[in-house]
């Protein structure tokens, strides 16, 4: 009983056990809810679910499982397999010129729809229909000038119209398994222990000593226990490209999360400006001004970049560079003022060490950052946390130009 | 037995089928929500409608799971030894029962609330696996085994701080309680304040729903905000014109409002709309 609902929860992603589904049916043969679905759902939901942020995955697959797919959006509509990543194709720039453009995005949808309603089977390569790796408008891994991209993990030319599956600035996620230890024992060498906290720890010599001095009679010592008091401040690039590494910086956060206490985050895009972000999702309307960030965490949080520097070097350098907005400042400047106060700094950068000397960009953060830039493997994070275990950097940045 | 509203709580619906089939499976039922929605007020309601006594373990940072069950206080017994007190003798004399020994021994079926568990340490969860799971536990000084004899009906509450362990989870069932709508809002003010003015009542809702849709609020204002707040308002006597007049901060803030931040942000709000409509 049940059976195909719990193997529909199971395959939506939602990490429900053997135990609960026993659970469940024991509510039910108990008589808790009877003959309502609504009550059914409320139940459900109370015995399968254990967290909130998953809730939106049950609804689906409650929807899917009791009315069929009543509403979902286009992109999951269509069968995951149409989209693999079977035939990629290689055109030339004589290729791309000739294919022609759809006016306008409205155009392209209508033809969208339509072409969903008369499609049934899988498709691969050609022009017309829905599929992988062809030059229709409508597909994934393909090119078409202005193409709409269904079900894709990263923009494949980077240029769809329209992306339905945005996932370029998704969170990276915390609880990503760590493919080796050795990440986590990197960071772990950037610990520094403090006694902080109530005193809960029996501190066994100073009680000793305590005691003799009352001539044999007890007298209890405490202190704190220890702690890993480092504080740190990580600042991740997101989106664009690097989009090809989330998967390099989804370790990185995983293990830096386990290991400090004291972990701060931010997003921003390719250089620091104005602004940083916490909520990708949200990025346009919560955002953390760059000055307040320099007041609210104190010198003593390192700080650490994660980012491929990757960019046009008008980007830092230029005011109004940057891609998504009009910057008065150049990114050089703010990045200043970030290095000008938290004088522990380093970036980790996940393109390879051999790749830098090739853009300009990377130069000029290498510049800015003192040297400081370290590549994001093992080796480089080693490095980066002696340096910034090393006292004394204070003087490496110049001092911001406040104009 | 069911749990509904009573003269003085409000439960909504999912609400009290979530408590009735806890109550019924005997499971642990785990408690979610911003700050504010009542989570521990539903257990104290709880044990009042049910007539039973409720055990409150209040969890801060630096409790231990054996707290809970119980503590061997070795120090006095070591300090009676030294002045030859007879006391000594029996160990069972320096046990000191916790709250889940409490619970257990409860004459009548209790409610057991563990409130804020998120707050301690992250092992917390794990250490209290098998004592929430099989309702005993053994006493190792005194070799003794404390089984429930009426499973109590646990409630415990998180305000998300850490995240529980999955075998933990899988023991409780769990509801997120939502923030209410306007109705059920209104419903829980009239239950606290029986003669409140409606229009009063509609126009401070109003205000009050517009402030939580501020953006970047550092901590929303929630119910018991609200309820504080329209106490206020009566205990001043003020008029829901002059209330729905006042585009800039609402009056008596401070019950809203509790950050500086936030009061300066939506201060700069209003001057900014009252700046659009001149």
């Amino acid at each position: 009983m049940l059976i195909e609902f719990f193997l529909c929860l199971r395959k939506h992603g939602l990490k429900t056990s053997l135990t609960e589904l026993l659970d469940l049916l024991g509510a039910l043969e108990r008589g808790v809810v009877f003959g309502n679905v609504d009550d059914f759902y409320t139940l459900a939901r109370l015995v399968l679910v254990k967290d909130e942020s998953q809730y939106d995955r049950f609804d689906r697959a409650f929807a899917e499982y009791f009315e069929g797919v009543e509403q979902v959006d286009l992109a999951s509509t269509i069968p995951a397999d149409w989209l693999e990543r079977s035939l990629q194709r290689q055109l030339s720039d004589e290729d791309k010129a000739k294919l022609q453009s759809l006016d306008g995005l409205d155009e392209l949808l209508k033809t969208f729809r339509e072409r969903l309603a008369e499609q049934q089977k899988r498709h691969a390569g050609g022009n017309k229909w829905i599929g992988t790796g062809g030059t229709s408008p409508f597909g994934a891994y393909g090119y078409h000038p202005e193409g709409i991209r269904i079900g894709q993990d990263g923009s494949n030319a980077r240029r769809a119209v329209k992306v339905w599956d945005k996932r370029e600035f998704r969170d990276l996620d915390g609880d990503a398994e760590l493919a080796n230890r050795n990440l986590q024992l990197a960071l772990r060498k950037l610990r520094k222990f403090a006694r902080t906290g109530a005193a809960d720890e029996l501190d066994l010599n100073a009680t000793i000593r305590a005691t003799s001095q009352k001539a044999g009679l007890l007298d209890l010592q405490w202190q704190p226990e220890r702690h890993n008091a480092v504080k740190v401040l990580l600042l991740f690039d997101v989106g664009g490209s690097m989009d090809d590494y989330i998967y390099e910086c989804e370790q990185l956060f995983s293990a830096a999360r386990n290991e400090f206490k004291h972990l701060e985050f931010f997003y921003f895009h390719n250089c620091v400006y104005e602004h940083v972000w916490k909520d990708n999702n949200r990025r346009y309307d919560e955002k953390l001004p760059l000055l307040e960030l320099i007041n609210r965490y104190g010198r003593d949080y390192k700080l650490i970049f994660v980012g491929d520097a990757t960019m046009g070097p008008y980007e830092i350098a230029y005011p109004g560079g940057s891609v998504e907005h009009w910057n008065e400042e150049p990114g050089a400047v703010w990045m200043q003022r970030l290095l000008h106060h938290f004088t522990d700094a380093v970036w980790l950068n996940p393109q390879p060490t051999s790749h830098w000397r090739y853009y300009q960009s990377i130069d000029l953060m290498q510049q800015l950052m003192s040297q400081r830039m370290y590549p994001l493997t093992l080796d480089g994070i080693s490095t980066a946390i002696t340096t910034l275990l090393k006292k004394s950097v204070a003087t490496a940045a110049p001092s911001p130009s406040n104009s | 037995m069911s749990f509904k509203s009573t003269e003085s709580y409000i439960v909504a619906d999912d609400l009290g089928l979530a408590v009735n089939a806890a109550v019924t499976l005997e499971k642990p039922l785990l408690l979610k929500g911003e700050p504010g929605t009542g989570k521990t007020r539903l257990a104290e309601e709880l044990a009042a409608s049910l007539g039973v006594p409720l055990i409150r373990w209040q969890i801060k940072s630096t409790t231990k799971a054996q707290q809970g069950l119980y503590e061997y206080d070795a120090v006095s017994r070591l300090r009676d030894s030294q002045l030859g007190s007879d006391k000594v003798h029996d160990i069972a004399n320096y046990i000191k029962p916790g709250k889940l020994w409490q619970a257990f021994t409860a004459d009548e079926r209790p409610v057991l609330l563990i409130d804020e568990i998120d707050k301690a340490d992250i092992e917390f969860p794990n250490d209290l696996l098998h004592e929430l799971d099989q309702m005993e536990f053994h006493v190792y000084e005194t070799g003794e085994q404390v089984r429930a004899e009426h499973r109590p009906i646990v409630i415990i509450t998180s305000n998300n701080e850490k995240e529980l362990p999955d075998a933990f989870l899988r023991r409780c069932f769990f509801h997120y309680i939502k923030f209410p709508d306007a109705d059920t809002l209104a419903q829980i003010v009239q239950v606290h304040y029986p003669d409140i003015r409606k229009d009063l009542l509609s126009t401070a809702l109003e205000v009050f729903f517009d402030l939580r849709q501020v953006p970047s609020l550092k901590k929303k204002p929630s119910t018991s905000e609200l309820i504080d707040w329209l106490k206020l308002l009566l205990a001043e006597d003020i008029k829901p014109a002059e209330l729905a007049k006042s585009n800039g901060l609402m009056p008596m803030f401070g019950a809203l409002l509790k950050n500086e931040q936030d009061v300066q942000l939506v201060e700069k709000l209003a001057f900014m709309s009252r700046r659009q409509s001149s």
